[in-house]
C-alpha cells in the first residue's frame, strides 16, 4: 500500500515536471505560431502588406480589422535593418516581435514625433559595434537591439472607417525595410 | 515485476497529469498579471519582453500576434457584467464611458478570434465611427437582429468574444499603479 503512494507521488512529481517542461517548450516547439504563418507569404527583409481578417479567413486570430497591417520578416544574420515608415493621418504604430512572437519593442506615431517612423533594427553584437561618435552624434538614429536574429517587424496603421482603409493601406506602401550588408 | 509495473504506472500517471495540465492551462488561456475592469480583462504584460511562460505559450500554440504595450493594450470580455456567455442569440448593450485613449476600437469574434460573417459586413467599430449622444456617451447594440444606432452584429452564433483595444493610452502602460479606468457596461438585454 506505502509502496503504490510512493509511486502516485512520484507520478505527481514527475507530471509537474512534465507539465513545466511542456510550456517552456511550447514557443519553440509550435509549428503554427505567427512566424511560421507569416513565412510563405513574406520574403526576408522586405516590407509586405498583409491581407486584412475576413469572415472567411485570418492569418493569424485577433486580428483588428480596423487596421491596415505590413510586415517585414526580417534576417540580421547579414546586417542591420533600417526601416522607415511615413505616419497615416489616424495613427500608425511599430511592433517588433522575435522568433519566438515576444513583442519586445513597440513605438507609435506620436512617440516618434516625426512625419515618418525610423528605425534601425541590430543584434547587440552589431549594435556594439556602430561607432560611438556615429551613435552619439545622429541623435535622431533611434537603435533598437533584437534579442532573435529573426523575428518579426509589424506596421500598422488605423482606418478609423471603413471607407478609409485605402488611405492606410497607401500609407504602408511607402515603408521600407533594408538590410544593409556589413561593410 | 512489481518494479516494472509501479514505473510504469507512475510515467503514465506524470504523462496523464503533465500534459493534461499543459492542455488545461493552454485552452483555457491561463496567464498572470491580469487587470480586470467590470466584464473586460486585459494582460498588458503579454505585449512586453515580461510575458509569463503561459501568455507566452498560448501565443505561440494559437498563432496571435499580441498588441504591445506602447501600441495600446487589449481587453477581452467573454461574460457580461453578471457573468453570463456571450451568446450570439442573445442581444448585449454595451455603453457608458471608455478609458483615455487616442483611439479605440472594439471588435466581435468567434471563440477562435475570427471575424463572424454578417449581412452588413461590419465586425467592430472604430472610436471615431460610432455615434454618440449629446453628452458624448454611446450604446452599441450587440445583436443578432438589425437595431438603429449602433449595431454590431453577432451573426446567431452561439459564443463570441468582444475585444476592446484602446491605441495610445496610459493604461496597462503604468502597471505598478493598475489605476483603473472606467470601462464600457456589457448587459443582457434579453434573448431570441
Amino acid at each position: 500500500m506505502i509502496r503504490w503512494l510512493l509511486w502516485i507521488a512520484g507520478g505527481i512529481l514527475l507530471g509537474g515536471i512534465v507539465h513545466l517542461a511542456t510550456v517552456l517548450a511550447m514557443p519553440r516547439a509550435a509549428t503554427q505560431d505567427a512566424y511560421s504563418r507569416l513565412v510563405p507569404m513574406t520574403p526576408v527583409n522586405s516590407m509586405v502588406p498583409l491581407p486584412g481578417p475576413t469572415a472567411k479567413s485570418s492569418i493569424m486570430p485577433f486580428m483588428d480589422p480596423a487596421f491596415a497591417a505590413a510586415v517585414c520578416r526580417y534576417d540580421l544574420a547579414s546586417g542591420s535593418i533600417k526601416l522607415s515608415a511615413p505616419v497615416s493621418d489616424a495613427y500608425t504604430s511599430v511592433t517588433f516581435y522575435t522568433r519566438n512572437s515576444v513583442a519586445y519593442y513597440a513605438i507609435n506615431d506620436r512617440a516618434a514625433g516625426k512625419r515618418a517612423i525610423e528605425l534601425d533594427l541590430m543584434t547587440p553584437a552589431q549594435h556594439a559595434q556602430v561607432p560611438e561618435e556615429q551613435d552619439v552624434t545622429a541623435a535622431d538614429r533611434l537603435i533598437i537591439d533584437s534579442p532573435t536574429t529573426t523575428g518579426l517587424i509589424v506596421l500598422r496603421a488605423l482606418a478609423p472607417a471603413p471607407s478609409l482603409m485605402p488611405m492606410a493601406r497607401q500609407a504602408l506602401a511607402a515603408a521600407q525595410c533594408r538590410s544593409e550588408p556589413v561593410e | 515485476m512489481r518494479l516494472l509495473f509501479g514505473s510504469f504506472f507512475t510515467f503514465l500517471l506524470a504523462a496523464a497529469i503533465g500534459l493534461g495540465a499543459t492542455w488545461f492551462t493552454l485552452t483555457r488561456g491561463i496567464a498572470f498579471g491580469s487587470m480586470t475592469i467590470g466584464a473586460w480583462t486585459a494582460w498588458p504584460r503579454t505585449g512586453s519582453q515580461d510575458i509569463d511562460p503561459y501568455a507566452h505559450a498560448s501565443i505561440a500554440r494559437d498563432g496571435e500576434l499580441p498588441i504591445g504595450i506602447g501600441d495600446g493594450v487589449a481587453f477581452f470580455a467573454r461574460a457580461d457584467d453578471k457573468g453570463r456567455e456571450l451568446d450570439g442569440r442573445c442581444t448585449f448593450a454595451l455603453s457608458g464611458m471608455t478609458p483615455p485613449a487616442r483611439y479605440w476600437t472594439v471588435t466581435l469574434y468567434n471563440a477562435r478570434g475570427g471575424l463572424v460573417a454578417n449581412a452588413i459586413d461590419r465586425h467592430g467599430f472604430t472610436s471615431q465611427e460610432i455615434i454618440r449622444d449629446v453628452d458624448g456617451r454611446f450604446t452599441i447594440m450587440v445583436a443578432p437582429q438589425a437595431r438603429p444606432g449602433n449595431w454590431l452584429p453577432t451573426g446567431g452564433i452561439e459564443r463570441f468574444v468582444l475585444v476592446w483595444r484602446l491605441y495610445d493610452t496610459p493604461i496597462g502602460v503604468a502597471t505598478a499603479t493598475m489605476k483603473e479606468g472606467p470601462m464600457p457596461a456589457v448587459d443582457r438585454k434579453g434573448c431570441s
